[in-house]
């Protein structure tokens, strides 16, 4: 169990926890100001910035695929609310015409690009590769105080944990305005709020932790861990710092569990291989949330 | 080729899938068209998604039952099943949590979405069944498509086109006023269903020609852009109908040309042409078109501004002004008005100090609010009310 658990289930797992809390700190605010789609609109647009990252540079690195998957998250806010003011159409529709549009338009330069001898395809960008991140320097669990192997770790593990980084430090830094303008804009402004770029402030910082766990995990436990644990930890709490910590807690236990079950649940039913660990994170995700929809106790609009 | 293809010379299974496109195409419209005027777009977002784990579950049983497990009428079954119980916990969700619609919409995508991939990766690991093809309903492919499976596509997308065509005068009073509708006893509840019904038969239906991810823009695309050519709702819905016929039959007549071209992302970037279009070069809401006419109100304050201040005698030293009234020959280079000029600085001016009288005037309070500065009175008010107020301005002046 330890060396081999450590070296394969180990990181995986703890990347898992970082993307989920990573995503599910900015959702809270995102889901109080009615904006849980957003979340789901960068992850669809990250795809044709890091096809276009990649057939500019020619090469599947980190560096230009951020660059490229955070210019696109970009491109397609100010999109959405070009044609939003443009056109004059409610939000929600201007962003399915720009995400599915940018979605299509990046499928179709992966279909016709080669592509084939590099790991560039759509089900990687939706499903992910969580099960990959291994850490093959491990040899026991003494390996985590042994700095030749802690050298071996994956990537996206230190990436992950700057993304985390970055975007608790921006909560903690403008939380009392961004509570503010998120339950009552029209206060915050009195008070010399500026809520505009405050707002988009809030959008770059999901794109941060889009982009940083997309190339990780996939963009649906991306949008799973944006919606799914601010809403159950939303049944739990009327009080916001509670919120928060509770969508930590959900976030994190949906990343192990789901993680566990992915990777063991079919054996213990005597099936042979295990399922895909983003799917089965998503869905631990969605259970949670049903419980707390069912059981609550802040569950209905007067409670 | 692609005039081939467009002619529907590539065979007798493309020419099927073609038009079953195109009809899915106007169906969709139209019945985006509601969706979209209910403010209720992203709903079918969420439908399509929760179809995964049905087609999965269809492949599943179908197999189990001794079958291949590729029949596509039992997999378009399952995910009509499973996206009918997603749309379910959407609307509880919403009706009983403190959920906003958005965010049960997302959470209803993500997670039954995350369950279809696990169902996937279990087919996968099966080894009865042909479980290839079941990618395609991602991001939809209609390449080598069975004979019974083409038939079965344009056969239900005319059934679909049928449906939305019977239900389309409920679903139109609720979608454009939903007070009269309910005030002549149709009941908005029922129309809502109903037109969620019809969204998902739409999506289940579409889900092998545009696949699951991009079918939400089936629906919405069409409805946005009609939005932009017309004020009148019934022509928002022919419009809508027409933009997503083309978008499907043109998709999938492209799609058809070349083995590397998915129908999905075809279908959808299409759409998004002629949205595109519309958006920039459409007569009244177009971008251009508002661009034109904010730049026409710029010069009409312009030359406004520059002969009142001729006619007070006050030079002129801004460049857009002078350009602009040099070219309309009222002044000369130098700045020195020409007798045209004289004349209109003396009809502008003459027109601002009556509007000035206008406002000042309790009498005129209903004519005072449409000054802005450009329009001409006389155009408000009639020649005997300028009389009128033409005597009230020499009077003070006779005293003076």
């Amino acid at each position: 169990m330890g060396a081999e658990f450590v070296a394969l289930s180990l990181p995986p797992m703890v990347i898992g926890v970082l993307v989920a809390i990573a995503c599910a700190l900015p959702g809270n605010f995102l889901l109080l100001r009615r904006q849980a789609l957003i979340g789901d609109a960068i992850s669809h647009v990250v795809l044709p910035g890091i096809v276009v990252a990649f057939l500019l540079t020619g090469l599947v690195a980190t560096g230009p695929m951020l660059l490229g998957a955070a210019g696109a998250a970009v491109i397609a806010v100010v999109a959405i609310e070009a044609v939003r003011r443009l056109g004059r159409i409610e939000s929600g529709a201007a962003m399915g015409v720009i995400f599915t549009a940018m979605f299509a338009g990046g499928v179709l330069l992966l279909e016709q690009s080669d592509t084939s001898n590099v790991h560039l395809d759509v089900e990687h960008a939706l499903y992910g590769n969580l099960e990959s991140l291994i850490w093959l320097d491990a040899t026991g669990w003494a390996s985590l105080l042994d700095p030749v192997a802690l050298a071996g770790l994956p990537v996206e593990l230190s990436r992950m944990v700057l993304a985390l980084i970055v975007i608790a430090l921006f909560l903690w830094l403008f939380w009392r305005p961004l509570a503010l303008s998120t339950f009552d804009e029209d206060f915050a402004r009195g008070l010399g709020i500026r809520t505009g770029p405050l707002g988009l402030a809030l959008v770059i910082m999901s794109a941060i932790a889009a982009v940083a766990a997309f190339d990780a995990v996939g963009s649906i436990i991306v949008i799973a861990m944006f919606i799914c644990p601010p809403a159950a930890a939303r049944m739990m709490t009327n009080r916001l710092g509670h919120q928060v910590a509770w969508s930590c807690l959900f976030a994190a236990l949906a990343a192990v569990l789901g993680y566990v079950l992915a990777g063991y649940g079919p054996l213990w039913i005597g099936a042979g291989a295990s399922v895909s660990a983003a799917g089965m994170i998503a869905t631990v995700s969605g259970i949670i949330l049903g419980v707390a929809a069912v059981a609550g106790p802040h569950r209905t609009r007067n409670s | 080729m692609l005039a081939d293809a467009l002619l529907l010379q590539l065979g007798y299974n493309a020419t099927l899938v073609a038009i079953g496109a195109g009809l899915l195409g106007v169906a969709s419209g139209v019945a985006g068209t509601f969706l979209f005027l209910r403010k209720r777009a992203l709903v079918s977002d969420a439908i399509s998604h929760a179809t995964l784990p049905g087609v999965g579950l269809a492949f599943v049983v179908m197999v189990a039952m001794g079958g291949e497990g590729r029949s596509l009428f039992g997999l378009l079954l399952g995910a009509g099943v499973s996206a009918a119980i997603g749309l379910l916990c959407v609307h509880w969700l919403t009706r009983r949590t403190r959920l906003g619609e958005d965010a049960a919409i997302g959470a209803v995508l993500s997670v039954f979405f995350g369950f279809g991939v696990v169902m996937l990766t279990v087919i996968q690991t099966m080894n009865a069944g042909r479980q290839a093809g079941l990618e395609g309903f991602l991001l939809g492919s209609t390449a080598g498509m069975l004979r019974s499976d083409a038939i079965l596509l344009a056969v239900s997308a005319a059934a679909v086109l049928a449906l939305v065509l019977i239900l389309r005068r409920p679903l139109a009073l609720a979608a454009f006023d939903p007070g009269y509708a309910e005030a002549t006893g149709w009941s908005l509840p029922r129309i809502d269903l109903a037109m969620m019904g019809i969204v998902l038969v739409v999506t289940v239906v579409g889900l092998k020609v545009v696949g699951l991810i991009l079918i939400v823009a089936l629906l919405i695309v069409p409805a946005v852009t009609a939005r932009f050519w017309t004020e009148r709702a019934d022509h928002v819905v022919i419009i809508a109908g027409v933009v997503g016929g083309l978008s499907g039959y043109v998709g999938a007549a492209v799609s058809a040309t070349a083995p590397a071209l998915p129908t999905g992302p075809i279908v959808v970037l299409v759409g998004f042409g002629i949205f595109l279009f519309s958006l920039l070069f459409s007569p009244r809401r177009g971008v251009l078109a508002s661009v034109l006419t904010h730049l026409r109100y710029q010069r009409r304050v312009h030359v406004r501004q520059g002969l009142l201040a001729l006619a007070q005698g006050q030079p002129i030293y801004e460049a857009l002004t002078q350009r602009l009234l040099t070219r309309a020959g009222l002044i000369l280079p130098d700045g020195v008005p020409t007798a045209e000029g004289q004349a209109a600085a003396s009809k502008a001016l003459l027109d601002e100090t009556r509007w000035a009288i206008v406002r000042g005037d309790q009498a005129y309070a209903l004519a005072a609010t449409r000054y802005d500065g450009l329009t001409p009175i006389e155009t408000v008010l009639t020649p005997d009310q300028l009389f009128e107020i033409d005597a009230k301005i020499s009077a003070p002046e006779v005293v003076a």
